[in-house]
């Protein structure tokens, strides 16, 4: 199923919608969360309608405790800085309050993630003749090593789950089990990567990402066919709950705001 | 204290062939009239420094302004790519461009080292990625717990450009909304140029502003507007719909280089007319 096909008046969440859905029912028990702009923002304003109305949205602008009404185009907005509880230079943003883990969850997206959930959004092909030059790692690789957890938000393609990265931007769980221990991380680093298809999770021992969760009308077949790496899937494998009412209304009207 | 001057003055005793120049502004305040005057004036081969090498720093890109690009993220935010950027970077379009690619936090650190006049910043960060590698950075080790961490060299551009809401006479800039790293960068560099929305008899401090002194600023300058498309909090919004114009537009090098000549460089800065 496929976000464009799919009726938006209907009962039903679409591929998109349940996604970010499930991404803002994490954040159900969260104080902080760090966002970018795009889906994460949506789940995590999301999540303060419906979910936690407590939870404290920081964005890498330097805006803490932003409550925005609209979803930001950037992270730069001036909804963010007009609503936020302290605004605060980006030297401070990092060496303050990201490094030292004072934010308990963090939502990365990136045009590459392989199994042991490292990311890349440098370039795809050689570092040095690329064949598409990506943004960079903007403040990635240090939130992922230091806040509290770390969710990946991407969409289910084999040519974003990858065997191999060609640039590994921002370390995830490395090369397996004490990978982040040896780096000196404090972060418990990625514990779910949230797609359109369904959630992977790493395995306790191996770190590896496992599918741990499939989306309503999703066939398992059709992930590991976008996955391309040989995807496990746990012996827990559940699916997710569907969207209610409640918040498949409130994702649809913060979406026409 | 700082001297006023009108941005083509400014922009002209300032800048010179061939410099490291940081225009920054994270997300806000972007100084993007100060950008354009440095490409009517026909500044070539530049060391571009910026956080985020936003629109702005995709246009003097396209117009061939940089020799070497020193930044942490380069994209359209919100958006998408940088089609300019990219360009330079995968098919060397107009000129090939030399990168040296940081994380935010080192970039902030390198910054901030440059406004203490330190030759380096220590921070926890790099170790494990790819990026250790193409990049300058070196482990250190604490020389009081023996914890290895990440040396970043301090940032020294030779002129800093930002932009800001008001100045008074004597050249004293306050600021408000996101500060991103612009006071950093005016401590860091040698030479700098603010630009403001107004200049007004005595600065009124607000809630949450930064006061910058005269005495560390080289140059103000009056520039109405002149953060648009970005924006400067309390006095002018920021055009959305111009960043996703972007994406579209700047995909195709005539159309990007039309609307750059019909745009920039036919138009002279209002307060240099």
């Amino acid at each position: 199923m496929s976000v464009e096909t799919q009726d938006k008046n209907s009962q039903e969440a679409t591929a998109g919608e349940i996604q970010t859905i499930v991404a803002a029912r994490r954040l159900r028990d969260t104080r902080t969360v760090f966002i970018g702009v795009g889906r994460p923002s949506t789940a995590a304003i999301l999540a303060r309608m419906v979910h936690n109305p407590d939870l404290v949205l920081v964005y890498e602008s330097g805006t803490i405790g932003a409550k925005p009404f609209h979803i930001p185009l950037s992270i730069g907005d001036g909804e963010l800085a007009e609503t936020a509880d302290s605004v605060v230079s980006v030297p401070e943003m990092f060496n303050y309050w990201i490094g030292p883990g004072r934010i308990d969850v963090a939502f990365l997206g990136a045009a590459q993630i392989d199994k042991h959930a490292n990311l890349n959004s440098t370039v795809i092909g050689d570092y040095d003749h690329p064949k598409t030059r990506l943004p960079g790692a903007g403040g990635a690789p240090e939130i992922a090593a230091s806040c509290g957890e770390v969710i990946v938000i991407a969409p289910h393609a084999k040519r974003t789950f990858v065997e191999k990265l060609d640039f590994c931007t921002t370390v995830g769980h490395g090369d397996g089990p004490g990978a982040r221990e040896r780096l000196g991380f404090r972060g418990e680093g990625p514990t779910a990567v949230i797609t359109d298809l369904g959630v992977l999770e790493p395995d306790p021992d191996t770190k590896e990402l496992v599918l741990t969760q499939i989306h309503p009308g999703v066939d398992v077949d059709e992930v590991k066919e976008k996955t391309g790496w040989d995807l496990k899937v746990s012996a827990d494998l559940h699916t997710t709950e569907p969207a209610t009412a409640e918040e498949l209304a409130a994702l649809r009207e913060l979406l026409d705001r | 204290m700082a001297e006023l001057m009108s941005l083509s003055d400014a922009v002209e005793s300032l800048v010179s062939d061939g410099d490291s120049v940081a225009l920054e502004g994270f997300t806000h305040l972007i100084p993007f009239e100060a950008g354009h005057e440095i490409i009517r004036q026909g500044r070539r081969e530049l060391e571009l420094i910026r956080m985020t090498p936003d629109l702005l720093y995709d246009q003097m890109i396209g117009m061939g302004v940089a020799r070497r690009l020193v930044f942490s993220y380069g994209g359209n935010p919100g958006v998408g790519g940088l089609h300019r950027f990219r360009d330079a970077i995968e098919n060397g379009w107009p000129r090939p461009v030399e990168i040296e690619e940081h994380s935010h936090a080192g970039m902030a650190n390198r910054y901030a080292a440059g406004a203490a006049d330190m030759p380096l910043a220590v921070m926890r960060g790099y170790v494990g990625t790819d990026l250790a590698a193409h990049t300058t950075v070196a482990p250190i080790t604490c020389p009081f717990t023996g914890e290895r961490l990440t040396a970043v060299p301090a940032l020294r551009p030779d002129v800093a450009i930002v932009h800001a809401q008001e100045a008074d006479r004597e050249g004293n800039v306050q600021l408000w909304g996101i500060p991103g790293v612009q006071k950093e960068a005016i401590l860091a560099s040698q030479r700098s140029l603010v630009t403001v929305e107004r200049i007004v008899d005595e600065l009124e401090h607000r809630p949450g502003g930064i006061i910058i002194p005269g005495w560390v600023i080289g140059v103000v300058a009056e520039a109405p507007g002149g953060s648009r498309p970005s924006y400067s909090l309390g006095i002018t919004d920021r055009d959305n719909d111009f960043y996703k114009f972007w994406d579209k537009m700047s995909r195709d090098r005539e159309q990007f280089t039309e609307w750059m000549n019909e745009n920039v460089l036919d138009r002279k800065h209002l307060s240099a007319t």
